[in-house]
């Protein structure tokens, strides 16, 4: 019999199908959500005794389904609504998976649903804390805590992006060819953000961490992760990220930087057990324990990889996902082809030139040219509240056995870390073991 | 169908590059042709072009008694220049709209809601 986790976790994994039918369905979005948290509680109740029904996603749908027509029935101006749908879809009586009405190929509800909750009228914030509310199907609480701003605050945020949507009349739809470009832009970076914030703390659970607790120096902003408790949450919001990739791979077939951001989420998730140390400290990529690297993440990411290689049509997922496949590659740092990795960066410069590519790019001109010419190169850049940045430029400095100055660089390196295991890194002095 | 209030703001003392007359030429020339595009297909629902907020003037209930005052309301540096009602089917459409428009005038436009108006 289902235990409550079990029945949590499928209805994470199936609500964004259903509150996306539903949408669709009655074009209101907290009816939607509404609805379908109602029919979360019905399974809470049953499905303990009865056991999963056959289907559970299309159970969601069709239980939501008919709350959702209840609460219409009883509210006047739902009436109206349901008299006007009727109109429009005599007769229909699908489950709301996609029409059989709908000529061409059938597209999942949730694209629409991303394309709307990713609209650049949006703020990031917003596009981020829908995204995981209404198709990752995270309660108020956990996209909160994911993004250190308390709860009241994330459900008002949560509150005017739903108004904006309506008021404005952000449509429903996937953009048309000519504009998917521009559109999908968004779309990808929330769904690298997501991932961002789930990695950011590397360590999956660790027990002894205290727990959750937002910080009380305010809040951080989502696109910089600070500091958080390491909860399952950090697992769920990259498996969630992948989930949504995938979602929108299967979706959106040609589109080359839809399949390179997959791979770059694919092969970054395969170093995940060998990010954390045996004594949970935080492990950096030359120091990682390769063997304990997801050799089945790495396949499929890599043949992803070079499946977008053959369409020549490089993006900046795409790019970043081939610099991780080469690394995967390699045995040790010492056996990596940096010259590849080199010419990729150069390529990803060219296609966004930010001074955190920059900085990328560097560590791969230390391994070809030596350390002095990426320190030139470093020192170039003004990205002074950037951890990373002081981390690169530590290492360089030791290695150009500047101790001093290397010094003082991890120093303020750790002050800025995200994640105690990678603060501790640090404050060891850049040290592995 | 929803009206959305499409409007241009000047910045006050901000530097800018002056158009040439032809410059200035081909941006009316465009701004016609646009708004003739909105008039025919039904877009269209009022538009205007204001005098400098210098020549604002604000009524206000001050003690039971109407007060008079010279100047803009907004004590700011942004004000609103002109602007275009229009209908449009969702967002997007008024995005496009809005998008030809500061395409034509290089200027900034903000698309904002109408509460539901009825269509005359």
């Amino acid at each position: 019999m289902p235990d409550t986790a079990r029945i949590e976790r499928i209805f994470r994994e199936e609500s964004g199908r259903s509150v996306a039918a539903l949408i669709r369905a009655f074009g209101d979005i907290d009816l939607a959500e509404d609805a379908v948290q109602e029919a979360f509680a019905v399974a809470l109740r049953h499905w303990p005794a009865a056991g999963l029904p056959p289907n559970p996603g299309g159970w969601i749908t069709t239980t939501a389904r008919t709350r959702a027509i209840d609460r219409l029935r009883r509210e006047s101006r739902g009436r109206e609504l349901l008299g006007e749908l009727a109109l429009l879809a005599p007769g229909r009586d699908d489950d709301g998976f996609g029409g059989a009405d709908d000529p061409g190929p059938v597209r999942d509800d949730r694209l629409r649903l991303i394309f709307t909750c990713c609209h650049p009228a949006l703020s990031r914030e917003a596009q981020v804390a829908l995204t995981l509310r209404l198709l990752g199907g995270l309660s108020t609480a956990d996209v909160a805590r994911s993004f250190l701003v308390s709860e009241a605050t994330m459900a008002q945020r949560l509150v005017r992006a739903k108004r904006k949507i309506k008021a404005a009349r952000i449509p429903y739809r996937v953009p048309e060819a000519h504009e998917l470009a521009a559109r999908l832009e968004p779309v990808l970076a929330v769904v690298y953000l997501i991932y961002n914030a789930g990695v950011t703390s590397p360590a999956g659970p660790e027990p002894w961490q205290p727990a959750a607790r937002p910080r009380a120096s305010g809040e951080a902003k989502p696109w910089q992760p600070a500091a958080r408790p390491r909860a399952s949450g950090e697992a769920k919001l990259c498996g969630e990220a992948v989930r949504l990739a995938r979602i929108l791979v299967t979706q959106l077939p040609g589109e080359p930087e839809v399949a390179g951001l997959l791979a770059l989420l694919l092969l970054t998730e395969s170093r995940r057990a060998a990010r954390i140390g045996p004594d949970g400290g935080f492990v950096p990529l030359a120091a990682q324990d390769r063997t304990r690297w997801d050799r089945e993440l790495i396949a499929e990411g890599q043949a992803i990889v070079r499946a977008c290689l053959r369409l020549d049509r490089p993006g900046q997922y795409q790019l970043q996902a081939a610099v991780s496949a080469v690394h995967a590659d390699s045995v040790s740092t010492g056996r990596t082809d940096w010259r590849q990795i080199l010419a990729l960066y150069d390529q990803l410069l060219a296609v966004a030139p930010t001074p955190v590519v920059a900085l990328n790019r560097a560590v791969a001109v230390a391994e070809v040219h030596g350390p002095a010419a990426a320190l030139a190169l470093v020192e170039m850049l003004e990205l002074d509240q950037y951890q990373p940045y002081h981390a690169v430029r530590a290492d360089l400095l030791r290695r150009l056995e500047r101790h001093g100055d290397a010094a003082a660089a991890y120093a303020r390196a750790a002050a800025l870390a995200p994640g105690t295991a990678e603060r501790e890194f640090l404050l060891r002095g850049g040290r592995g073991d | 169908m929803p009206h959305y209030l499409l409007s241009v703001h000047s910045v006050a003392g901000e530097p800018r590059e002056p158009m040439t007359d032809e410059e200035m030429q081909e941006s009316h020339r465009r701004l016609g042709e646009i708004e003739e595009g909105m008039r025919s297909s039904g877009t269209w629902v009022f538009s205007g072009r204001l005098h400098e907020p210098d020549t604002a003037t604000v009524v206000r209930m001050s003690g039971g008694e109407v007060l008079t005052v010279d100047g803009p309301f907004a004590e700011s540096k942004e004000q609103l220049g002109g602007f275009y009602v229009i209908r449009a089917d969702d967002l997007d459409a008024a995005l496009a709209l809005a998008a030809k428009v500061t395409a034509a005038i290089e200027v900034p436009i903000e698309v904002r809601p109408f509460v539901a108006v009825a269509d005359a």
